[in-house]
């Protein structure tokens, strides 16, 4: 794409001309004071927020919603039927219910900050608020298995699967281990930290970039200048259905495990 | 380009690996979270739970009531239209009576026609056999003065004794209905 290619091309030549482009230093914010840095910050804030809003909600919570009520019943009821009852079924969603729905808000607003005016950091852009949220989700299903199918049980039916002659066992199951049992945390962990991350570093590579360009005093690199900006704007709307997409692919990922976990041999 | 970026990055700032997690963060997450999954767990869900548990019932209430007034009109309604069958019923049997009865009456006008029609025949009969009994009576005694009167002035013979008058009488109509008889 030439735009692209005009957009790297003078980000390269500005390079020569003294523009840092933006890095993961973007993410190393000074502390505000006594080692809190605004992602904390932000974190705690999300709490607050998410329990307000909720709390609000559904503390009057009556069989004709209001406004409010209508709003949190509409997540609730996103998170809870579309995302638990179909990934776990209707017999045992409901005992997880409050651990996916607290993900997911919690995420969907940490994300969302990235999009704020004047917050404008997602907090999903340092990997470790997601450790332990994929770490709760990894211990989560696995309790959920154990729990149901018994130790043994559960890793059988977690590594073994059926219909498969033996000899292929010895090479599937070590395969399915690490499919099933090991690599889950990691890889829930990084899509969504690539994604807040990336997406992030793009919108501040367009807006630093764009105002560089638009300072250069030349023509050219104005012009330029301005197709990053519009461009910034373009990859905003797409990073607003990204953050909302990640939470619910987070969520719906970890209600699979458990669901798959908890299932019925067959 | 943004793998670029992210390798310029990382190789510029080789103090801080964005993939290594910071311990104080993980642990902020953790209590964040918690505090998130306790408040969620403790105030939101329930009410939210309750909230469609008492949804559910007044719907269903509504339709066990929806359900409860269709019935009724059901039955109200069959019962209106047994008592339409049972009303058209009563009508065609009334008709079906009325129209035996006509019948009945034209019967029996038509036998009481009959009986009057022939009582007045019998009537005329007995009445012209009396006539003419009369009339034989009453012939039979002209015929005999006649006779007698016809007679005596043939023979020069007064026949006007009683006994042999009548004698004589009696005598000429037998041979007269002898006569007949033969004949």
């Amino acid at each position: 794409m030439s735009l692209t290619a005009a957009i790297a091309a003078a980000s390269v030549k500005a390079g020569e001309s003294g523009f840092e482009a933006p890095n993961a230093g973007i993410f190393n914010l000074p502390e505000v004071g006594a080692g809190v840095t605004k992602s904390m910050l932000l974190v705690g804030l999300s709490a607050v927020l998410i329990l307000g809003f909720m709390i609000a909600s559904s503390r009057k919570a009556s069989v004709v919603p209001g406004r409010l009520q209508f709003a949190g019943e509409m997540v609730y009821g996103f998170v809870r039927n579309t995302i638990a009852r179909e990934s776990i079924g209707s017999e045992h969603f409901m005992k997880f219910v409050p651990f996916l729905f607290s993900l997911f808000l919690f995420i969907v607003v940490n994300n969302y900050y990235g999009i704020v005016p004047l917050l404008q950091l997602p907090s999903f852009g340092r990997i470790g608020y997601i450790v332990p949220l994929a770490a709760i989700a990894w211990l989560t299903f696995i309790g959920a298995g154990i729990w149901k199918h018994g130790f043994f049980g559960f890793f059988k039916h977690a590594t073994v699967p059926h219909g498969v002659p033996s000899w292929i066992l010895v090479l599937l199951v070590p395969l399915e281990f690490l499919s099933n049992i090991v690599v889950r945390p990691f890889t829930l962990t990084l899509r969504l930290f690539g994604n807040m991350f990336a997406g992030h570093l793009l919108l501040a590579l367009f807006a630093t970039g764009g105002a560089y360009l638009l300072q250069d005093g030349n023509l050219v690199h104005g012009g330029v200048g301005i197709l990053a900006f519009l461009m910034g704007i373009a990859v905003s709307f797409l990073e607003l259905i990204v953050m909302f997409l990640q939470a619910y692919v987070f969520t719906l990922l970890a209600a699979m495990y458990i669901g798959e976990a908890i299932a019925d041999e067959h | 380009m943004i793998s670029n970026v992210v390798v310029a990055a990382a190789a510029a700032h080789e103090e801080h690996n964005p993939l290594m997690p910071a311990v104080p963060e993980i642990i902020l997450g953790t209590i964040v979270f918690a505090i998130i999954l306790v408040g969620i767990w403790k105030f939101v869900v329930p009410n939210f739970e309750k909230a469609y548990a008492e949804r559910t019932q007044a719907i269903e209430g509504g339709l066990a009531a929806a359900e409860t007034k269709q019935a009724e009109a059901d039955a109200k309604l069959a019962e209106l239209e047994k008592q339409l069958a049972e009303a058209r019923h009563e009508a065609a049997r009334i008709r079906e009576e009325a129209r035996e009865q006509g019948a009945a009456i034209v019967a029996e006008m038509r036998e009481q026609a009959q009986t009057e029609a022939t009582r007045i025949v019998e009537h005329g009969k007995t009445q012209i056999e009396a006539e003419r009994q009369q009339a034989v009576t009453s012939l039979r005694a002209e015929v005999g003065t006649l006779a007698t009167g016809l007679a005596g002035r043939i023979v020069g013979e007064s026949l006007d004794d009683e006994a042999r008058q009548s004698r004589v009488v009696e005598r000429f109509l037998a041979d007269l209905e002898g006569a007949e008889a033969a004949k």
